[in-house]
């Protein structure tokens, strides 16, 4: 018994080995995602791996990718990540060294993406993230020098806390501002600490700077600090499940200002969770719904008639990258992974779903604009655009 | 069926007169270094395969260092995410900030795990003076606060990158350095526990006050047991860090833990191959099941319940492979074995 | 000094919903030894229930209590039988495992059958009053009060019906009691029901307190309720209400005067030094160990 059991997993490793290997299959293009489809955020993973399946059913019923004279069908081969960093960094190379993907779309969170983005950097295989805006996903991080092979979907962080300082400061007029945000949370972190900068540097005030821990549900005693300083906007650049509680306790509390939030507040989920506490309230974001151009509206419209919601801001991103994959492909002519990369990185401009955007010379980082939206009527209504 | 069960036990004694020659140890080890240095020089080897061999190594150490305090000496840790999280960011800190000018990062690179292994053990002894006082799960909430208290002191610390994470690490664990520290952490674990100091970590499991009557001194076993436990811990954590060039403190909070503790019940209590089996099967038991999508999450403890209720102490609960016991305690078995069959020349 | 008033409540509100799930760890340590650590993962799917009820089946208020605390009561009883019985007799370890496996997999089972988080509906009329600059929210004093009720009325199961008494025979000594003609497996049955329905029932409380439900959010807090129950004395009742106002206590008022990023690590080292200075808790008694 005990020597058996010594066996098992030295034979587990070498069945791994046996079956893991995929033939090359030159008729299809493989795409690899890896989205958190468990763990701690499995909303975002469930919306990107929707807008996924969509646009590769999409592609597919049209007979497939165009590459050169023919007409190649897609197949989707969806990782799970699980949450973990460990996880993310293994299903990467599962899907470069195994299953021989041409391209990668995922993971959605910067710090699931990191260690991917490596993966596929050493692997010279190309990987779009479509919702990661920490900068440092793109970098190398020892010389700060863009990665060759990973690029984004979204805006970057830094943009967008500046593009919500200045709107505060120049369009609503509001000197003094509080922000509560998720100290153990890079995203939330960073685009608080960059609003803070640019606010202070352009005039304002930042009175009271609260922050909490993730999954914390109870704000009142951070609310009542802010009450206590007296702002005339709250920032809130927190996630669309934390909003609605921290706007309630705070209006519970006798907070009557202003809040203002980031595109992490994109999902139509936030307008359910939130109900008319959430009226009147502006953020950023990636694409506004009713402000849609003909190819964001079809986008909504096939969303909703597959999977019966609007689509939030990861599944329009998410899609957006693989119209970015497909152009790439038509482009380069054949399915080669140097060629899809350095023809996604010439994309002279592409007209996504989130707006128009291209990759400037040597940067993983689209260049974008961020659009404004207000919540009026229970719906997220377009407001201005804020250009880079 | 009868031939079978013959040749099976002809095989197993052709296996045991190997391994217990004097030479098999050292040759089977050099031999496995050496393929881990081929792999690692010429890629003959799959780089996913690789990666779960590399993550494999890191569990093994984890589990087998967990269980010499859980398994072994019987407490329940839950805090050993915050002892990988201190050799994860102390081995970085010094491969990325620390490197002395003109040495190459390779060569500093088991320096700077090894301080981080040191960094770990330091924090444990820390936690092992609490445990002195306490009793079973108080001891498990001391560990588990430990725990919820690195991670909240790592992600205020901006100097090390809050929780947006260290970044930099070059990609220096290989499968050699990950073979070299597997096997140490086995070999000094496994000796520990077999030596006559090991012997009082047991006896503190079955009853601590009966050991302090035979002149075992609980205390310095605690704080020994402690202190290797988590300078293992530390280890595997820096290797991780290394292998995923990307910390942050959210990766070691309770759920890292309950991540080690699964392994160590799943392998068996006090048990070096149960370690080894437990790792082996939750490492590469999640990476085959990877198909199932969301179910597989659910799946994973549906087995780890129905595993516990059918085998309460672990596939290798307080059973040890032949291949690890130690040649006196298969004597000492052999003569218990011999006496209750009533065989009048039991030899000692 | 209001301020103060003010955090106040809302320490005596976090801290009401911690004692209640403190109070189901502390019940089933007491009967079986036995740390349950799937706990905080039926006080998540006591929210879930509450969920279902009241958005699919649009019930009130009462009933929905009811139904949701019925519910995990039933699903506590069973994952007993099923779990937990088989492992009476097994080291502690081994149940505690089980224990962490049962939440897991109640954890990603409910995320397998919906990833997105959920919202619940205003089950209560919610009025604010505004006193100067305190503002006391009706929502806050009726969960307040129904915890304390609950409470009480399990203070009174236990010591004053021949049920409590059962219970609290068996956390003596198990197999005497089984001589004495007490049913040893339905007693069991019943403390799990009850704890567990007190857990569902604060999970259908903090969901109306705070209306965004996912299926994670019992982790963290069921590892809190378990260190409020080890502060009071585990095994002791009371002791886990009391260890449950002082966690809630000392998390709002470490946010409240310091900065609030220090909160858990200020928090947890306080309970850390409680627990040195009195390792049995603070209502626990030490057992002394019979050589």
């Amino acid at each position: 018994m005990k020597k058996t059991a010594m066996l098992i997993p030295l034979l587990v490793v070498f069945s791994l080995s046996l079956f893991g290997c995929a033939k090359e299959d030159s008729s299809i293009i493989k795409i690899g995602v890896i989205a958190e489809l468990t763990g701690d955020i499995p909303a975002v993973g469930a919306s990107c791996k929707n807008a996924a399946e969509l646009a590769v059913s999409e592609i597919n019923e049209a007979g497939g990718v165009q590459l050169a004279d023919k007409k190649y069908p897609v197949k989707l081969i969806i990782e799970d990540n699980a949450g973990k960093a460990d996880q993310s960094a293994s299903s990467a190379q599962k899907l470069i060294t195994q299953q021989k993907v041409t391209a990668i779309v995922g993971p959605n969170a910067s710090r699931y993406a990191l260690p991917a983005a490596e993966i596929a950097e050493t692997g010279k295989v190309l990987l779009i993230t479509p919702w990661s805006t920490a900068p440092k996903t793109t970098l190398d991080s020892r010389t700060n020098a863009s990665k060759k092979y990973v690029f984004r979907a979204c805006f970057i962080d830094p943009f967008q806390g500046g593009v919500l300082a200045k709107f505060a400061l120049d369009n609503l007029k509001l000197k003094k501002a509080a922000v509560l945000y998720d100290v153990a949370s890079e995203y939330n972190k960073g685009i608080a600490e960059i609003f803070k900068e640019v606010y202070e540097q352009n005039g304002g005030t930042v009175v009271a700077f609260e922050t909490y821990t993730t999954n914390d549900k109870d704000f009142s005693s951070q609310l009542t600090k802010i009450k206590q300083a007296e702002p005339d906007v709250i920032f809130l650049p927190n996630y669309y499940s934390e909003v609605p509680l921290q706007i309630q306790q705070a209006k519970r509390l006798g907070i009557t200002v202003p809040f203002i939030g980031s595109d992490s507040w994109g999902s139509e989920e936030l307008l359910k969770l939130c109900g008319t506490d959430c009226e009147g309230y502006y953020f950023s974001t990636h694409y506004a719904a009713d402000a849609a151009t003909e190819v964001t509206k079809k986008f909504i419209a096939s969303y909703k008639a597959k999977y019966g919601t609007t689509p939030d801001d990861v599944a329009a991103l998410t899609y957006d990258s693989f119209g970015l994959l497909w152009q790439a492909l038509q482009t380069a002519g054949k399915n080669d992974r140097q060629s899809v990369r350095d023809a996604l990185a010439k994309i002279p401009q592409y007209e996504g779903v989130t707006g128009n955007m291209q990759f400037a010379e040597g940067s993983g980082d689209p260049v974008k604009s961020a659009v404004i939206l207000k919540i009026k009527d229970g719906k997220f209504t377009w407001f201005s655009n804020a250009r880079p | 069926m009868v031939f079978l069960k013959t040749a099976w036990h002809a095989l197993k004694k052709r296996w045991h007169t190997l391994t217990d020659t004097r030479y098999f140890w050292p040759i089977f080890l050099m031999a496995g270094l050496a393929f881990c240095v081929a792999v690692d020089t010429f890629g003959f080897v799959d780089l996913y395969l690789q990666l779960i061999l590399i993550y494999l190594g890191i569990n093994i150490i984890l589990t087998v260092s967990l269980n010499l305090i859980n398994g072994y000496m019987g407490e329940f840790s839950v805090g050993h995410a915050g002892f990988m999280a201190v050799g994860a960011y102390v081995a970085s800190l010094l491969t990325v900030h620390g490197l002395p000018a003109g040495v190459s990062v390779n060569f500093f690179f088991p320096l700077a795990i090894l301080v981080g292994g040191v960094a770990a053990a330091l924090v444990g002894f820390l936690v092992a003076i609490p445990s002195f006082k306490t009793r079973g799960d108080y001891l498990a909430i001391v560990t588990l606060a430990f725990c919820m208290i690195v991670k909240s002191v790592l992600e205020n610390i901006d100097a090390v990158g809050g929780p947006r994470g260290l970044l930099g690490m070059e990609k220096l664990t290989t499968l050699p350095w990950v073979f070299f520290w597997t096997v140490l952490s086995l070999w000094v674990i496994r000796n520990l526990v077999y030596s006559n100091f090991g012997r009082g970590i047991l006896s503190i499991r079955e009853d601590e006050i009966a050991s302090d009557l035979m002149s075992v001194n609980s205390r310095q076993v605690k704080i020994i047991a402690f202190v290797v436990s988590s300078f293992f811990a530390g280890i595997a954590g820096g290797l991780f860090a290394h292998a995923l060039q990307f910390i942050n403190p959210r990766m070691f909070d309770i759920l890292k833990s309950t991540d080690v503790l699964i392994m160590v019940y799943l392998g068996g209590i006090a048990s070096i191959s149960g370690s080894i089996i437990g790792a082996s099967i939750y490492t590469i038991l999640l990476e085959i099941l990877r198909p199932l999508g969301v179910w597989r999450m659910v799946l994973m403890p549906l087995m780890l319940v129905l595993l516990m209720i059918f085998r309460p102490h672990g596939i290798m609960g307080m059973r040890e492979a032949r291949l690890f016991t130690p040649l006196r305690d298969l004597a000492t078995e052999k003569l218990w074995r011999q006496k209750k069959e009533g065989a009048p020349d039991a030899t000692p | 000094m209001a301020y103060i008033f003010q955090q106040a409540l809302n320490a005596l509100q976090l801290g009401s919903i911690y004692a209640l799930i403190a109070l189901g760890y502390t019940m089933v340590y007491g009967i079986l030894t036995m740390i349950n650590f799937a706990h905080g993962d039926l006080f998540m799917i006591g929210a879930f229930f509450c969920f279902l009820l009241a958005v699919h089946l649009k019930l009130s208020f009462v009933p929905t209590l009811l139904l949701s605390m019925l519910g995990v009561a039933g699903l506590g009883v069973i994952i007993e039988r099923l779990a937990y019985k088989p492992l009476r007799n097994a080291p502690r370890v081994s149940a505690i495992i089980t224990a962490l496996g049962v939440g897991l997999f109640l954890e990603n089972f409910t995320l397998a059958l919906s990833p997105y988080p959920k919202h619940i509906p205003p089950l209560l009329e919610n009025t604010t009053w505004i006193l100067g600059t305190l503002s006391i929210s009706s929502l806050q004093i009726i969960i307040i009060l129904l915890s304390l009720v609950l409470m009480l009325i399990l203070d009174f199961i236990v010591q004053h019906t021949k049920a409590g008494m059962a219970m609290r025979a068996i956390s003596w000594d198990k197999t005497i009691v089984a001589l004495m003609g007490v049913p040893v497996n339905k007693i069991i049955s019943l403390t799990f029901a009850i704890g567990t329905g007190l857990g569902g029932a604060a999970g259908m409380l903090y969901g109306l307190a705070y209306p965004v439900i996912d299926p994670y959010m019992g982790i963290i807090i069921g590892w809190k309720a378990f260190i409020c129950a080890v502060v009071g004395g585990i095994g002791n009742i009371r002791g886990a209400m009391i260890g449950g106002f002082i966690l809630g206590a000392v998390e709002i008022l470490v946010a409240a005067f310091f900065p609030s990023t220090f909160r858990d690590f200020v928090a947890f080292t306080l309970l850390l030094i409680l627990l040195i200075v009195r390792p049995y808790g603070i209502l626990g008694k030490p057992h002394p160990q019979k050589v």
